[in-house]
């Protein structure tokens, strides 16, 4: 029998924080940092978000450990290729159509949405779906940045299953994820399911209380993206230096500026790896820098010394906005900043760098916290 | 055969009369409202200068600001219809959505989201909706809309539906033009799309302006084909133009550095452009300009041209010098130098009289500035170096020594070196512009997404695009022996089955004297 009699929010709206437009301009600058050069350009989002203002609905927010622990929550989040969305914009219910299928198959109600990655696109989706299904985004996320794969998320390294799950495509398409061996074998058949579904569509999974999320989703996601985005925005304004402004407002330390001097891309396995070479300019004049990249930017070398991997955020910023440059927009001759922000602790214990480490990522490096500013 | 190139820009026109590659004469004369009046008065000068039989003069080149100007002006735009082929994807944001408000009323409520559109492997997301295309072809009928700009999804990777949906109108609103978003732009749809409705809303101010400028070649006897110059800096057909006026958008720029590159026969150097309010600085590679690598605001629209990336400071010869000369700019007299200029019998102290009492040039009445104190000139003069050595540094790509161009009106004020690097100033350094329109090259395009399967491999793939490119261009009128690639780049697509991956071609060749 579903679930659907009236019972007590899981929440109580005071704590609720309402997006203004803002607000928005501000998350879509700072989800694209935190992006940290992957993720996906969330300017789309934000046009969307902005539409569904226009159209009356509100876009909330609500305070981490302000929801109650009975409460459950999904996690949303779009899957697929970064250049399928900036052509085949969604249609626009799919993320609602997620939460629908998923509550009828489990006969359940949902309470709220957690969003899945804060960094790049991926920070509006779960806006909307608040939004059209009138339930708050929890201010936390899955990772704290982007990562590329489904089980790299807290919820799954802190041993929530992501099934069962919903993926819905512009068609109207629904499927469901019944259960998955693994984490993997979810994000792999996900993937393949994207893929039939035209390389972009919307994932609810994880059904999860809220007590499991008060305890491992990576807190204040919303927040920190909003604060950055607004930082980056009053130094433009008043023709400050914008990085030193991100530094200061997220505690990031800054590694080198220099010009791109040479630029390798190549695909493996469906992923993008490249590498950027970097001269250095200004008080870095003469030095080199490196950034490894995976569709996100994984490794920083200065002068041939490791000295920043993933976890840890690898910021590469343009000099002059602050404004982060997408792995796919990366040119040869641009001016950048390489800045890095530490990873929240939940990313650093042992079981986080089993999945979201160098070694996760094929890479031969041990990783060493970043060092404190 | 002799060229003829015209630049019209916001202040002035100039034109040059060139015989090969030996600039014969160069005339600047002032931009008239009707654009027309200040090209025949550049041109005549010019051809009078250079001493020259009209008849022997075999092309010319036009560069314009004209449709820029008419969207950053929201003057003499169109009403048209939008159409989208793409439902159910895409109902979210429907066509402009991301327009100021200001401009919107270019299509209004004629936005249409229609069914149809591919997927990226090129399956449709639905049957083209052609009933729904014939209801629209009423409506543009019936609110007398200008034209039609027609987009699809991933229309890019096949162009079908949208030349269906251009038959459709073709037969039941004959006469109104259409736009095919796939004939001017790249992945990206909102950028693409916007694009294709700029430059719908600006067919008809373009069939006015090109036939005024052949009106005008005309009737000063110059009966030879012309061309205008697009934003790459290679040319246009003026029948061409008439269709694609928005490719002309940042002409300008381009042009001055073609003009730069071509003067010094320099082909990797950084090219700094001094005028009287600006001075606008870019990177040359293989004598062309570096593009910018991000979406171009134009009038406030975004758009995904490939635009020069250029970097502009308020520095130029009608700059104001204060505090003791540690401050110039950005408040410039513009285009009132000669009255405003101490030099000129004017009060204001400006960047050219710096220029004067430091010896740099010889222009107005020097002895109105002798009593200005050297360790000012000297500190001002220090000020504008360090503007310009800020913002060549910042379009440097390596730390490998390249030479500075200077060009413009303005280029008195560049010093003889700038820290490490050599300055070149060219003769005919004020005209640089008319002189890359003047010898501006034709291209060819390919920008799409392959599929690296069943043994293809990406040389293949590019060696398909670079000849698909080259016989663009030789459609257009390029000599096929002068043909050379100018950008190569594939970007692989993430997440993605069958190693598909985005390649983008140029080539450029020199005009052929056949094509007319």
């Amino acid at each position: 029998m579903p679930d659907t009699a009236v019972k007590d929010l899981a929440y109580d709206p005071a704590d609720l924080w309402v997006l203004d437009h803002d607000d928005l301009r501000a998350l879509e600058i700072g989800a694209g940092i935190l992006g940290t050069g992957g993720g996906g350009n969330p300017y789309i989002g934000r046009l969307r978000a902005e539409q569904a203002m226009r159209e009356g609905f509100k876009l909330t927010v609500l305070p981490h450990q302000k929801i109650a622990d009975d409460a459950l929550c999904v996690s949303l989040g779009g899957i697929g290729a970064p250049v399928v969305g900036i052509e085949r914009i969604r249609e626009g219910r799919e993320g609602l159509r997620c939460v629908r299928v998923l509550e009828e198959h489990m006969g359940v109600r949902v309470d709220a949405i957690a969003c899945e990655e804060i960094g790049g696109s991926n920070s509006m989706e779960p806006l909307l779906v608040g939004a059209f299904a009138g339930l708050p985004v929890i201010d936390c996320d899955g990772m704290g940045r982007a990562f590329p794969e489904m089980q790299m998320t807290t919820y799954s390294i802190y041993g929530h299953r992501s099934t069962p799950s919903a993926m819905c495509d512009v068609h109207g398409n629904a499927v469901i994820f019944q259960h998955a061996a693994s984490e993997i074998w979810h994000e792999r058949m996900a993937r393949a399911t994207v893929v039939s579904q035209g390389g972009a569509s919307t994932l609810a999974s994880a059904p999860m209380r809220g007590a499991f999320v008060k305890q491992f989703g990576i807190p204040n996601s919303y927040t920190q993206a909003v604060n950055l985005g607004h930082a980056v925005i009053r130094a433009q304004k008043a023709h400050d230096d914008p990085i030193a402004e991100i530094c200061r407002v997220e505690k990031g330390r800054m590694l080198f500026t220099g010009k791109i001097s040479d630029l390798k891309r190549h695909l493996m396995g469906g992923f993008v790896r490249g590498e950027v070479q970097l001269s250095g300019i200004d008080r870095h004049n003469g030095e080199t820098g490196s950034v490894l990249i995976q569709n996100e930017n994984l490794v920083f070398h200065h002068d041939g010394q490791m000295e920043c991997c993933v976890p840890d955020l690898i910021l590469v910023l343009d000099v002059d906005t602050g404004e982060a440059i997408t792995t796919e927009m990366l040119r040869y001759g641009q001016r950048v900043a390489i800045v890095a922000l530490p990873c929240h602790d939940l990313l650093r214990s042992a079981q986080a760098l089993d999945v979201v480490g160098p070694a996760a990522f094929g890479l031969d490096v041990t990783y060493a916290p970043l060092k404190g500013v | 055969m002799l060229r003829l190139g015209i630049d019209v820009g916001g202040t002035n026109t100039d034109a040059v009369v060139m015989d090969g590659d030996k600039v014969l004469s160069g005339i600047k004369a002032p931009t008239s409202e009707d654009v027309t009046t200040g090209v025949v008065q550049a041109l005549e000068g010019a051809i009078a200068a250079a001493g020259i039989d009209r008849a022997q003069i075999g092309n010319v080149m036009i560069g314009t600001t004209h449709f820029t100007n008419a969207v950053i002006e929201r003057r003499h735009l169109s009403r048209v219809a939008a159409v989208r082929l793409g439902l159910p994807a895409t109902a979210c944001l429907p066509p402009t959505v991301d327009w100021p408000e200001d401009l919107k009323f270019v299509v209004d409520r004629h936005g249409y989201l229609v069914h149809g559109g591919y997927e990226f492997d090129g399956r449709e997301i639905a049957p083209l909706d052609e009933a729904e295309l014939i209801r629209i072809a009423g409506e543009v009928r019936d609110n007398g809309l200008k034209a039609i700009a027609v987009t699809c999804v991933f229309g890019p990777i096949n162009a079908a539906m949208e030349q269906r949906a251009a038959e459709i109108f073709a037969e039941h609103c004959p006469g109104v033009p259409v736009v095919l978003s796939t004939e001017i732009g790249r992945i990206g749809i909102l950028e693409r799309e916007s694009a294709a409705i700029m430059n719908a809303s600006l067919l008809q101010l373009a069939d006015k302006t090109v036939n005024a400028f052949g009106k005008a070649l005309a009737d000063a006897g110059l009966t030879c084909p012309f061309h205008i110059t697009q934003n790459d800096g290679t040319l246009m057909a003026a029948e061409t133009v008439k269709r694609f006026p928005v490719l002309t958008f940042a002409s300008g720029p381009t042009n001055s550095m073609r003009g730069a590159a071509f003067l010094t026969g320099v082909k990797e150097a950084i090219v700094v452009d001094i005028g009287g309010t600006t001075t606008d600085v870019g990177a040359l590679h293989l004598g062309f300009p570096r593009q910018a690598a991000t979406v171009v605001d134009v009038g406030g629209v975004r758009t995904n041209f490939r635009m020069p990336d250029v970097f502009s400071i308020g520095l130029g010869g009608g700059s104001h010098v204060a505090e003791n000369g540690a401050k110039v700019g950005p408040q410039s007299v513009g285009y009132r130098i000669t009255e405003a200029a101490l030099v000129f019998g004017g009060d204001t102290l400006t960047t050219t009289d710096i220029a004067v009492a430091g010896g740099k040039a010889a222009v107005g009445d020097p002895g109105r500035v002798g009593a200005l104190a050297p360790d000012m000139v000297t500190a001002a003069l220090n000020t504008i170096t360090s503007m310009l050595e800020n913002a060549v540094e910042r379009s440097r790509v390596s730390p490998d020594p390249i030479p500075v161009i200077a060009v413009g009106g303005g280029s008195i004020l560049m010093p003889d070196r700038l820290g490490d690097l050599d300055v070149i100033r060219p003769e005919n350094f004020a005209v640089a512009n008319a002189v890359g329109a003047a010898i501006a090259q034709i291209s060819g395009e390919v920008d799409r997404v392959f599929a690296l399967e069943k043994g293809l491999t990406r040389e293949a793939c590019l060696a398909q695009a670079e000849s698909e490119a080259t016989e663009n261009a030789v459609a257009a009128g390029a000599v096929r022996d002068t043909i050379q690639v100018i950008e190569r780049e594939d970007v692989p697509l993430a997440y993605l089955p069958g190693n598909a991956t985005r390649i983008h071609v140029k080539v450029v060749g020199e005009m052929g004297a056949s094509h007319a």
